[in-house]
């Protein structure tokens, strides 16, 4: 795994040196919308950014829709999101997740309401990159697993704050998206694993960083990267992905990448594909 | 993963690669240039939206300034001679969503002139620092 953990940082730096990433209906250019990352909040596939998950500019509202799937080699996580934004300022979603121990068997589902306003910025149009910040409170429905691990609670509470910024053709003509994310948390596994643990019961800061380009006005390909505590002193990995995303029109956008997520609940070199489809409803 | 990783690389890499050519030069100077400028005014008169806010304006006044200026901006030989931004949207009350559907509407219109993906991200780079002079104002 130190190999895998040690890829994402060397290829990471240079790109957010060289301020490299990107993304946002006629509110934005199409792309600069982003994503719905895997807590349903906007932003990249692991990771959430300043960004806002619709093309809302000040005057609109928009609604959009996720399904994810990340299939590891002993896990398989499915996540259902929503989310709606507000006149280019607030975001508000809702995820619901589905675990699902494929070698030891039973499913863990989890729920998350998340917040996010957008403090400052456009991500395509200001000098500095757009900030937000934001939360996600995470709910456990089956909370056997955490408890026998160790877990302090069954819920908890995220707070981060993220700064995207998209480059207009900044590399070879191309437009850069990078984004970068600090991140309050007790959450084991992204709270699958419950809150708090043997090992730390406090709240860790973590960083998580995204980089990609802009190929065309429909495709984009990138990396990311998120660093997580080890609350439970299972040797909790970071996770890495890198990702391909397909984007025909504003109104629906489909991702596919490869995750290497490393030791979850013990077991180790946990590696797979990531796919998500987004939909904009309006 | 290794992959994606060398196509990233690939990217950083041309950025390495810088012209001496203006982008005015690179887009095919005079000609491609009011080729894209018929284009968008071909564009926001079949555009109802945008149509609305130049159905009281001088086009030919327009195609002569918006040339000007797309030359001055993107390096060429031209000085623009017209009013500021802040002068000719005043009043105008246009919203972001106006801006972005004008943009739009400029890529389409660069789109149709065959204007290489990588040459209109530079376009709209130069432009992009015009917004805040143009919209709610």
């Amino acid at each position: 795994m130190q190999r895998y953990k040690r890829l994402p940082i060397y290829c990471l730096l240079p790109m957010v040196l060289v301020s490299a990433p990107v993304f946002s209906a006629d509110g934005k250019l199409i792309g600069t919308a982003g994503l719905t990352q895997i807590e349903g909040a906007g932003g990249g596939g692991l990771v959430p950014w300043a960004t806002l998950s619709g093309y809302d500019s000040e005057d609109q509202i928009s609604a959009s829709s996720a399904v994810t799937v990340v299939d590891v080699d002993d896990y398989r996580l499915n996540a259902f999101g929503m989310s709606a934004s507000f006149y280019d300022r607030a975001e508000i979603s809702l995820s619901h997740q589905r675990f699902d121990l494929k070698s030891l068997g039973g499913t863990i589902r989890q729920n998350i309401v998340g917040m996010k306003y957008r403090l400052y910025g456009d991500v395509v149009y200001s000098e500095l990159p757009q900030i937000s910040i934001g939360l996600q409170h995470k709910q456990l429905s089956d909370t056997a697993v955490a408890e026998a691990l160790g877990a302090d609670d069954d819920q908890g509470t995220d707070i981060y704050l993220a700064a995207t910024k998209v480059h207009l053709g900044a590399i070879g003509g191309y437009n850069a998206v990078w984004n970068l994310t600090a991140r309050a948390t007790k959450a084991n596994e992204m709270g699958l694993l419950g809150f708090g643990g043997t090992q730390n019961s406090d709240y860790e800061l973590q960083l998580e960083a995204s980089a990609g380009i802009l190929f065309s006005r429909n495709l984009a390909v990138g990396v990311e990267y998120r660093q997580k505590p080890d609350n439970l002193g299972l040797g909790e990995d970071d996770w890495v992905d890198a990702f391909v995303s397909y984007i025909p029109s504003k109104s629906v956008s489909i991702t596919a990448a490869t995750a290497n997520l490393g030791a979850i609940a013990g077991a180790p070199g946990q590696s797979g594909f990531y796919l998500s489809l987004n939909a904009q409803l309006w | 993963m290794r992959l994606l990783i060398v196509i990233l690389l690939f990217g950083l890499t041309t950025a390495c690669v810088t012209s001496s050519q203006s982008l005015y030069a690179e887009l095919g100077g005079e000609d491609k240039v009011d080729e894209v400028v018929e284009n968008f005014i071909t564009e926001i008169e079949f555009d109802p939206m945008m149509y609305d806010y130049f159905k009281d304006s001088d086009i030919g006044r327009f195609r002569e300034k918006f040339t000007e200026h797309f030359c001055m901006l993107t390096g060429g030989p031209c000085e623009y001679t017209g009013d500021t931004m802040e002068q000719v949207h005043t009043g105008m009350e246009i919203s972001e969503a106006n801006f972005n559907h004008a943009v739009d509407l400029l890529i389409s219109a660069m789109n149709k002139a065959n204007i290489p993906h990588r040459l209109q991200n530079r376009v709209l780079a130069t432009m992009a620092p015009l917004r805040g002079s143009i919209i709610y104002i």
